[in-house]
């Protein structure tokens, strides 16, 4: 199969590639990359774990082809810090709220909830369950990561 | 699982794309927002040769109003829908179903041509295009064509799209007058398929009864389902009637609902019909309010 020549910015970082038509983002980002903290759960669209920003929207990567992806600015977990190159307020936020256990999901969830928060910075606790709801983690119970986007949002409102 | 291998083609343009369509023939797959078809290539229950992507094709995005109408362009993805607030009040319906469609994540890449195209029986988009009579336009290498919604659901996953054409944009008519809308779903969690849903539009005349009802129904059936017996029922009536009998009228008549893992088919009927009921409700309140 012909290979599709495609130009990205990830992370900031310009790159060309020449990839196979089936190659998923997810499976550029983590193998052409080297962003390896976007995790491939299920690879079909249900988990959330390799949830990336392309143009500025979450999206899940392994349901998008690389070749999909030409032209587009896209963000993983490991452009995700801080001005300071520290933990941004949701990361704090799940991380001070135990958001957290195995940190399998966890990327997904970072990149979906700074989408959400940017979009709505004061969500009510039904807007907080219906946004978490593409992403599945099995340690939590997931009471800790509703009160880490809560708490996220709070302290978006009072900075 | 990885998807199986296939060649890519980005056609800037419909033309392009239908002559592609046109010539790769039988192997070849439209992909839009690749929100269905992609899971389904990895899970490997679909193999294509060929797939055009029809992403790159700026005439095929766009929400354009018209007098008695809003044409919405076939890869115009949900987000956008969920963002338009003129579309809300011109079109409640396909505003308020879009929450409903998978997650946030699904809606950004998603595409209201694709979700009508693919024709999942489960899907909300689809039973807005049918409870509206939505109309289809549908380009091929020989020209463009319009299909009403009616002829363009033909069964489960299947449409009246001929292997060169493309869906375009699909036009929804508008209410106009003391209008209210409903929409119900019933899922085991928020973004799965529906087990059964109904969408809900009426209108009340002068004399405060019922002169215009439309109901579609999803995950009933092999297609989106309109509930034409049940519509019947309700015209002439007062705001007041009798909106469970309505519900019971709207799913006996169905002969292929599903009987799954989600639930039995006797279960889908009884919750499809409660559906019916609670969205009427909705949808007459609001008319009177309003």
């Amino acid at each position: 199969m012909a290979e599709i020549a495609i130009a990205v910015v990830v992370n900031g970082e310009s790159r060309e590639a020449m990839v196979e038509p089936r190659l998923t983002l997810a499976d550029f980002l983590r193998d052409e990359c080297r962003s390896t903290g976007t995790h491939l759960g299920c690879e079909h669209g249900v988990c959330g774990a390799c949830t990336v920003l392309v143009d500025g929207a979450a999206v899940r990567s392994c349901l998008m082809f690389a070749a999909q992806a030409h032209r587009a600015v896209v963000t993983t977990i490991e452009g995700i810090r801080g001005p300071d190159g520290e933990l941004t307020a949701v990361q704090r936020a799940f991380r001070d709220a135990h958001g957290l256990q195995c940190g399998f999901c966890t990327p997904g969830f970072i990149v979906s909830m700074t989408a959400f928060l940017r979009d709505n910075s004061k969500p009510s606790d039904q807007q907080i369950r219906e946004a978490l709801s593409g992403n599945l983690c099995r340690c939590t119970g997931y009471q800790g990561i509703i009160c880490a986007v809560r708490l996220a949002a709070n302290a978006a409102v009072v900075t | 699982m990885k998807p199986p291998a296939f060649e890519y083609h980005a056609p800037a343009s419909i033309d392009e794309a239908v002559t592609l369509l046109a010539g790769l023939g039988d192997g070849a797959k439209v992909l839009a927002g690749g929100q269905s078809l992609v899971p389904l290539l990895s899970l490997r229950l679909a193999y294509f040769d060929h797939l055009v992507d029809v992403g790159r094709i700026a005439e095929l995005r766009g929400i354009r109003n018209e007098p008695e109408s809003v044409l919405v362009g076939a890869a115009t993805v949900d987000a956008e829908i969920e963002r338009d607030g003129e579309l809300a009040k011109r079109v409640p319906l396909l505003a308020r179903v879009t929450p409903f469609i998978g997650h946030f994540q699904i809606r950004n890449r998603g595409t209201v041509g694709g979700s009508i195209a693919h024709a999942d029986p489960a899907a909300e988009y689809p039973a807005v295009a049918r409870a509206l009579d939505a109309e289809m336009e549908v380009a091929s290498p020989n020209g463009r064509r319009r299909v009403t919604a009616r002829e363009f659901f033909r069964g489960f996953w299947t449409t009246a799209l001929e292997r060169d054409e493309l869906l375009v944009s699909v036009r929804f008519p508008v209410w106009h007058g003391r209008c209210g809308f409903g929409v119900r779903e019933f899922a085991r969690r928020h973004g799965d398929f529906a087990i059964a849903g109904a969408v809900v539009a009426v209108q009340l005349g002068a004399d405060d009864r019922i002169e215009r009802c439309a109901i579609g129904l999803f995950g009933l059936g092999s297609s989106p389902v309109r509930a034409t017996a049940a519509e019947e029922a309700a015209l002439g009536a007062a705001p007041d009637l009798a909106t469970g009998e309505i519900g019971r009228l709207a799913v006996t008549p169905l002969g292929d609902v599903p009987s799954d893992l989600h639930g039995s088919a006797r279960y889908r009927r009884r919750v499809g019909a409660a559906m019916v009921e609670r969205a009427l409700n909705d949808a007459i309140g609001e008319a009177t309010r309003g």
